[in-house]
């Protein structure tokens, strides 16, 4: 039988929190593949120019 | 239906515009303007220029890392926010944001603007943009704010940072004229800051954060926002003497410091911050207060024009 004081406090969610869960890792997603192309970006940059940077110093 | 730990500390779903308003979005705007008018103004001044998809990179960095110090900050200050009503809506007192999130997003973002900027530019402009970040997140935030009245004043140099670092994401080195970029804003942070307290000193003083206005009285705040901007105006001058600052810049400052200065007087002669102070003298204090960000983004739109807009013409030398 199982001990109700081992059961986990949870609550339902409601159909608002789990829209915008969903709109929250969405958006968690696309930041997460916005940097791997900017990290792309900016390696395929540096291999090159060398240093994404130009003139006199 | 999913279950859901009873742990949350929502009240409500937040919203992307919770989110956004946990990085400080207007805060967040002046540094990414200051942050361009560095990276210009070096360029300008090297001949130096930066691949545009680095130089756009860096200045997200900048934007990041902006963000990140905002949203450690809310993390930390909740408590007091919750209290005073100018920040009582803001997402984690507003119980949009839990608190745990706030500072994961400050956390995770900053790391990511730091090595976004090092990938971009360089180990200089990427150190500087932490440190920026801990300066506000930490010294400011966690120590200066609730210790001393001058919280604004040390503070101030975190706001300072980002045309320094603009300047050594192109160049990698930071010269005279990039602190001097970075002493405009250290200047101008208290009497910008102070106009806005003397409107606010009650709600600071019900939470205990020792603003100069509840610590030393709005007498000696409008004092001292007429010594700084005395200081200020010589300063945000001195781009003319070391060739940073053409005729563009030298009309907007001087004529700009000129106003800024009667401003700071008419601050002093007024009751403003006062127990019963006339409306027309906290409407003054408010007016100072929106008169000193448009101070700011002109000064350093003047750098902008002369530098990435190719409408430089030197006072001295040319």
């Amino acid at each position: 039988m199982e001990d109700p004081t081992l059961k986990p406090d949870v609550r339902q969610m409601t159909p608002e929190e789990l829209a915008a869960r969903k709109k929250r890792n969405l958006w968690l997603g696309l930041a997460l593949a916005g940097f791997v192309v900017l990290v792309m970006i900016t390696t395929i940059i540096r291999l090159a120019t060398g240093t994404g940077i130009s003139g006199r110093m | 239906m999913t279950d859901l730990t009873a742990q949350s500390q929502q009240k409500r779903p937040a919203t992307a515009a919770d989110y956004v308003n946990l990085m400080k979005p207007r805060i967040m705007m002046l540094v990414v303007f200051t942050a361009v008018a560095g990276l210009a103004a070096a360029s300008g001044m090297t001949g130096v220029t930066m691949h545009p998809a680095m130089a756009a990179i860096a200045v997200l960095a900048v934007a990041l890392g902006s963000g990140a110090a905002g949203a450690i900050n809310m993390w930390y200050d909740a408590d007091i926010d919750a209290v005073m009503s100018r920040t009582s809506t803001r997402p984690i007192p507003s119980g949009a944001v839990p608190k745990d999130e706030a500072l994961a997003m400050g956390l995770i973002m900053s790391g990511v603007s730091v090595m976004l900027m090092w990938l971009a530019s360089n180990w200089l402009a990427a150190g500087l943009l932490a440190f920026s970040i801990f300066y506000y997140g930490v010294i400011y935030t966690m120590w200066l704010k609730r210790a001393t009245p001058q919280n604004i004043v040390i503070g101030g140099g975190a706001g300072a940072f980002p045309p320094v670092i603009g300047w050594a994401a192109v160049t990698g080195n930071t010269p005279l004229d990039a602190w001097i970029l970075f002493a405009i804003i250290f200047f101008w942070t208290p009497p910008h800051f102070w106009a806005l307290s003397l409107l606010a000193h009650k709600e600071y003083a019900k939470v205990s954060v020792p603003m100069l206005p509840v610590t030393h009285g709005a007498k000696a705040t409008r004092l001292q926002i007429l010594i700084y901007t005395i200081v200020l105006i010589p300063i945000s001058l001195s781009p003319l003497a070391t060739g940073l600052g053409g005729w563009i810049y030298g009309i907007t400052a001087g004529v700009l410091g000129v106003v800024f200065l009667v401003c700071a007087l008419a601050i002093l002669r007024s009751k403003a911050g006062d127990d019963g102070a006339p409306g027309a003298d906290m409407k003054l204090a408010r007016n100072t207060f929106l008169f000193s960000i448009l101070y700011l983004f002109a000064l350093f739109g003047a750098v902008l024009v002369e530098h990435a807009a190719g409408l430089y013409f030197p006072v001295i030398g040319g």
